[in-house]
């Protein structure tokens, strides 16, 4: 892309561009954290997650800030505008996945010391590579303005909910089997809810992408394969 | 730029890329194939547009690409500039006005001009208003009246003025002027109003009151607008056609061409990312 005729113009753009960068690496990290510090069971990883996000909240606040700012005095216009507004977008999208990563920190403490069937925790630890795979590669597809990359992951998030309905149907079984299990299964349901919810926080950012490369909206719907919605689960009296 | 070629005889330029929000009540100028020459150099290059009835066309593009110029042709104001010729038609209903017999009085007086520097003339605020009228022989009062004050109820004066109408032109503020120049615009119930570059020499709040009387104006009379200021063009018109060296490069919906426009040129403009 050409350069503005006002080249501070352009240095806002990119600082927007930056703050995006460094919210997205602390948001990799953090979930790639909480998940090691959830199969460990690594107390002191899971407190250091927490105290991440607050670097992220404060990021998107400044991002918001400057985007309001740029708008107010520069009337973006066609790609610019669209450059603007996807940068606060993806800022609350990113804002969001650390939200969750810090609940999965929060919850490795809750359940440190209990019960666990180890099988589960790594069905999570599955999920959870599956989603850093789409959030990299999101944030990449974002850097360099790369639609299909944007739509490869909007379609791989798939797979995350077919294996977090998987998920959902193994922990019902552990709960029914033994009421001891119940504490600690719904903990680490909420933690697989956790991840699949920053999957769907990835499709957001690559229909952002798409808004931002094309300058209109993904319209197509996309596949779902979360089933958990649906399901249920009957009382066998035992 | 996607033109670099050196000899200027053999570049290849893109057909102009069209996206125009038609109006229910057709088409009020029909440009066609229309080239113009000041002496040897060519102004505008093959301009194909069609004005669309009761709505708002803003014309944009860097100094010199020949909005203005073809703003002018459009009540033909240019007749006057020695050396000028032109190929190619403007249709009206079913005539060119550049055809042969044209009565070029009557054409102006279905085109009201707006220009950038207000220019009332050094009479009352009345006698302005009704200047059109008088030309034409109308003498009666009580038309001259009604007019009047039809005029600047429409420009949206009548309330700042009803009580000084017999006082100097000259003595109103710049955005009061160039109110009155559109109302003496609209004094003759013209069907299209031409607008070069109205607000360029008002304040922020004049500006806003010519642009809220843009959209009270709208549906009742065409308007082609040209303007530097972009950020008006978004604001006040349905269609926009973007003009460099001479061409017309794109020509569409407003909306699409500040938000997603179809050409690079015209994106580049639009942002800022122009020479």
């Amino acid at each position: 892309m050409v350069e503005h005729t006002v080249a501070s113009f352009d240095e806002e753009l990119q600082g927007l561009r930056s703050a995006i960068m460094e919210m997205g690496g602390i948001a990799e990290k953090m979930l790639l954290d909480a998940t090691t510090a959830l199969v460990r069971r690594d107390v002191a990883q899971a407190q250091a997650v927490v105290a991440m996000d607050d670097r992220l909240d404060d990021l998107q606040r400044k991002i918001e800030e400057r985007a309001i700012l740029t708008i107010a005095k520069r009337q973006p216009m066609a790609i610019d505008l669209r450059e603007v507004i996807s940068a606060i977008r993806i800022a609350s999208d990113i804002e969001r996945i650390g939200d969750m990563a810090k609940n999965i920190g929060k919850r490795t403490l809750a359940v440190s010391g209990q019960f666990e069937p180890q099988k589960v925790v790594l069905g999570v630890n599955r999920m959870s590579d599956l989603v850093q795979s789409q959030l990299k590669d999101v944030l990449d597809a974002y850097t360099q303005g790369n639609l299909e990359a944007a739509l490869d992951v909007w379609e791989r998030d798939e797979a995350t909910d077919a294996l977090y309905t998987s998920l959902f149907r193994e922990l019902l079984t552990y709960m029914m089997e033994d009421p001891r299990n119940i504490s600690f299964c719904t903990h680490l349901l909420f933690c697989a809810k956790n991840v699949e919810r920053i999957g769907d926080h990835t499709t957001n950012i690559a229909e952002t992408v798409h808004y931002l490369v094309k300058g209109e909206p993904l319209t197509a719907e996309r596949p779902k394969k979360d089933r958990t919605s649906f399901e249920h689960v009957e009382h066998t009296g035992k | 730029m996607s033109v670099a070629t050196a000899d200027p005889n053999t570049r290849t330029f893109d057909p102009t890329v069209y996206h125009v929000k038609k109006s229910a009540e057709g088409v009020a100028l029909d440009i066609k194939d229309f080239n113009l020459w000041y002496g040897h150099a060519q102004a505008l290059h093959g301009i194909n547009m069609e004005i669309q009835k009761g709505e708002v066309t803003a014309l944009i593009g860097p100094s010199g690409c020949g909005k203005s110029t073809l703003l002018r042709c459009l009540n033909r104001m240019n007749d006057l500039i020695d050396e000028l010729s032109i190929d190619g038609s403007i249709m009206v209903d079913d005539f060119d006005i550049y055809g042969p017999g044209v009565d070029v009085i009557a054409l102006r007086k279905r085109m009201g001009m707006v220009f950038q520097k207000p220019n009332p003339f050094a009479m009352s605020i009345y006698d302005n208003v009704v200047y059109p009228l008088r030309v034409d022989g109308i003498t009666r009062k009580s038309i001259l009246d009604e007019t009047c004050e039809r005029a600047l109820r429409s420009a949206a004066l009548w309330d700042e003025v009803k009580d000084r109408l017999k006082e100097s032109a000259l003595g109103m503020s710049g955005g009061q002027q160039q109110r009155l120049c559109i109302a003496r615009g609209i004094a003759s119930d013209p069907e299209v109003l031409l607008m070069d570059e109205p607000c360029s020499a008002l304040d922020p709040i004049a500006t806003a009151k010519i642009e809220d009387l843009i959209a009270d104006l709208k549906g009742h009379y065409t308007i082609v607008i040209v303007t530097h200021n972009m950020q008006q063009a978004a604001r006040v018109s349905d269609n926009t056609g973007f003009m460099y060296l001479g061409r017309l490069i794109e020509y569409g919906h407003t909306d699409t061409i500040f938000t997603n426009p179809k050409k690079k040129q015209t994106l580049d403009y639009v942002t800022g990312r122009f020479g």
